[in-house]
């Protein structure tokens, strides 16, 4: 919601800011400097309106590799079940593409400005030059903020009951510059970066969410202890932000400690906000916590744009195409998408039926201890909606 | 409420089971496919789609009996709530305007009739089909001008489609007379708008998996408004690798469209421009009276013809061609999801041309508007019946 008023005002400024020369410039000489030099800030700054007509939304789908595209399958299926109004434009991006396939999924996530998305396998062994598929798509969209909420599904068999956590992660810098270089023969130095500007958004974003969402309390996770200066500024930004939000508990926690708190005692957890880095590791620890890769939805948010995808970023390229992979991670995503295009109804009958099905024990798939495949799973989902609607 | 709209997504799921796409990924067997036909056989009438419905002027009240007379025969799950509106028959009020705007508010959808506008000057500028338009913000109109199958014209196998901004421009409803003797009409183009619509033309083009846009303007004379417009369309077509942008001044579109047509595929342009352009080209497949229109906001989807003119001097004579109405109508079933329906009434009444039987009079035929329809009714069922 906060993020689609920004996008507004923002928009509503450019639109202004734009026009005003324009009343002004008379002369040609004028008018020529003023459109080159419109073009140059519209290119950054322009933001034009997203693709929804008459009440149906234009979704980019970016299936990916490995579970990926049968993933995808399932979540046509089920929209169509319910009527979604909501076409998805789909676009081809897996670990082979080259970058200008990457590039043109970027352009149609600029287009339509919400996209799901399936994990891009990237392949270790090519040169330092090629970075990551996925992170391509984090930085150029600067979708800064990671929002995956961890929570204990009835039905599925954990060692820790009762776990509810929202981890933030800052998506953009830290450990993920790609900055490395080889400074004197046989040293590397690769560079994090930690910016003021960068962490207090990821902060405000934190704590306005844990407010929004009627938390009580925002963690942040740092090592501030050894990188004295770069998380020692995050922690700073952190507490300033903090400040501003009296009714929220603030505590910070070091990531080492953090991880093992996490795994004897997650309830003590309430909002989570840490770098990059962390945020990866603490995601899948929590992912874990709650019963596997095959569960936990998850969503990047940025300004103006979104993309929702799995929690973790696993391709899950050696049970794809056998009809066992789990679909609930991925179902739960586009209800989270739903909730952003705010369609409401659609999102709260799609995950109540999920939901039920992953209390159903005789549909589990094996990733989850049972025997069952993932269309039985679809399938008994889909008769969820059509009895309970 | 909650269990209006229970009843409302029971419908829906069932209505769109026979499309077989949805099973084919489930790989199910047909058997289900078949008993979930015959359960939407049951429950079709109970929760249907509301749709607003205004008839409008001329011959819109008896191309909409059309419409509900085909849609009874093909039990299409959709309930119209009939409003009236209209400047010529003295049924235009305010509070009129507002039940109509609020019922389309609620509905989303709506099937419309021109509302014709008289052109005698009363104090307001704006009329109400205007004043509808700018309320809704129904800011993108779309007419696909599509040759149909067995109907001859001048050009055959025509298919583009023409998008129109339809809330500023030319009709911005100001005009005054700065001097006397001079009348000052203010044509307003904006970037916000300007930019919205070449960002629906591409949304669409890519949608409907088109490969070119042609943005139409007089950016030559009008440096400023058209070149703005021009300007927003460039800048929105690098968001679009893919899809091929093209220029044209309106004057030379216009000699290209009777003369070679067919290097046009979707077309963008200011709110008059796009008014000449849709009656030019709705003229070259067969006229007003078989080219479905659409205008969408954000929020609403308005279906209706693709020329719209009230078409009066053919009141109760029954000769007005219902093509137009009934392939929008086909096209509103698609917005609501009900594809299945959607295209059982299209290809009836795609069909009953091809034939070439039964035709209304602009078509070259002698038959009436009724005998129109009753084909289409005895073409709709689509499983050889």
């Amino acid at each position: 919601m906060i993020v689609a008023l920004k996008m507004l005002t923002a928009a509503g400024f450019s639109g202004k800011a734009m026009f005003r020369p324009s009343i002004l410039g008379h002369s040609w000489e004028i008018l020529l400097g003023r459109e080159t030099s419109l073009r140059s800030f519209s290119s950054k700054h322009n933001i034009p309106p997203s693709a929804k007509y008459g009440g149906r939304h234009t979704v980019t789908m970016i299936p990916g590799d490995g579970i990926g595209p049968e993933l995808m399958l399932h979540v046509k299926t089920v929209f169509r079940r319910m009527c979604v109004p909501v076409d998805f434009e789909e676009v081809q991006v897996n670990s082979t593409s080259c970058e200008e396939d990457v590039h043109n999924a970027i352009m149609a996530v600029r287009r339509n400005r919400v996209a799901l998305k399936g994990n891009i396998e990237t392949d270790h062994s090519l040169p330092p030059s090629h970075k990551s598929r996925n992170s391509l798509f984090r930085t150029t969209l600067d979708l800064y903020a990671s929002v995956i909420h961890f929570q204990s599904l009835p039905g599925v068999e954990t060692r820790h009951k009762n776990v509810d956590i929202l981890v933030v992660r800052e998506n953009t810098e830290g450990e993920y510059s790609n900055l490395e270089h080889e400074s004197v023969k046989g040293v590397i130095e690769s560079l994090k970066i930690i910016t003021k500007a960068k962490s207090l958004r990821i902060a405000e974003y934190a704590f306005q969410l844990a407010q929004d969402m009627g938390r009580k309390k925002v963690t942040a996770v740092h090592k501030a202890n050894i990188m004295k200066l770069g998380d020692g500024l995050f922690l700073q930004c952190c507490k300033e932000v903090a400040s501003h939000y009296p009714q929220l508990t603030f505590e910070s926690m070091i990531v080492d400690n953090t991880t093992m708190q996490l795994v004897s005692r997650p309830q003590q957890f309430d909002v989570m906000v840490m770098p990059n880095l962390y945020g990866n590791i603490v995601n899948n620890v929590c992912t874990g916590l709650v019963g596997g890769a095959g569960l936990v939805p998850g969503a990047n948010y940025g300004h103006i744009y979104a993309v929702f995808e799995t929690a973790s970023k696993q391709s899950g390229k050696n049970i794809a195409n056998k009809n066992m992979a789990n679909p609930t991670a991925m179902l739960l995503s586009s209800c989270i998408m739903l909730d952003y295009l705010k369609l409401h109804s659609y999102a709260t009958s799609i995950r109540t039926a999920v939901l039920a099905s992953v209390e159903n024990k005789s549909v589990h798939t094996p990733d989850i201890g049972g025997q069952s495949t993932t269309l039985d799973f679809i399938q008994n989902i889909i008769n969820h909606i059509d009895t309970v609607n | 409420m909650a269990a209006l709209g229970g009843v409302r997504w029971l419908t829906r799921a069932l209505v769109a089971a026979p499309n077989p796409g949805a099973w084919r990924s489930l790989g199910t067997s047909a058997v289900a496919h078949a008993a979930s036909r015959s359960q939407a056989e049951d429950v079709r009438v109970e929760g249907a789609f509301p749709v607003t419905m205004l008839p409008g002027d001329g011959v819109g009240p008896e191309l909409m009996h059309a419409v509900k007379e085909v849609f009874k025969a093909a039990s299409v799950p959709v309930e119209f709530q009939e409003h009236h509106l209209s400047e010529v028959q003295n049924m235009a009020s305010e509070e009129k305007l507002e039940q109509v705007l609020s019922s389309m508010k609620e509905n989303k959808v709506a099937i419309i009739g021109k509302i014709h506008t008289p052109m005698e000057y009363k104090g307001e500028l704006a009329s109400y089909d205007m004043r509808l338009r700018r309320k809704l913000d129904l800011f993108a109109n779309v007419v696909h001008v599509k040759s149909l199958p067995g109907y001859k014209t001048r050009h055959n196998n025509l298919d583009l489609v023409i998008i129109r901004e339809q809330t500023e421009g030319e009709y911005s409803s100001l005009e005054h007379e700065s001097a006397r003797g001079v009348i000052e009409c203010l044509k307003i183009v904006t970037r916000t708008k300007s930019q919205r619509i070449a960002k629906f033309a591409f949304d669409y083009a890519t949608k409907k998996g088109r490969s070119k846009v042609t943005a139409v303007h007089k950016a030559n004379i009008m440096k400023l408004g058209d070149g703005l417009f021009l300007q927003c369309c460039e800048e929105v077509a690098e968001l679009y690798p893919k899809i091929k942008f093209e220029t044209m001044i309106i004057d030379n579109c216009c000699m290209q469209l009777v003369q070679n047509p067919y290097q046009f595929d979707v077309l963008v342009m200011p709110n008059l421009y796009g008014n000449i352009i849709d009656n030019l080209a709705a003229g070259l497949v067969g006229g007003a009276g078989v080219v479905p229109g659409e205008s969408y906001s954000a929020e609403y989807a308005v279906f209706e013809t693709g020329a719209r003119h009230p078409f009066a001097q053919a009141v109760g004579r029954n000769i007005a061609n219902p093509t137009a109405m009934l392939l929008s109508a086909s096209n509103m079933l698609r917005h609501l999801n009900l594809e299945y329906h959607s295209n059982m009434i299209a290809d009836a009444v795609k069909k009953v041309i091809k034939v070439g039987k039964v035709r209304t009079r602009d078509m070259g035929g002698y038959s009436t508007t009724t005998d129109f329809i009753k084909s289409v009714i005895g073409h709709l069922h689509p499983y050889g019946g």
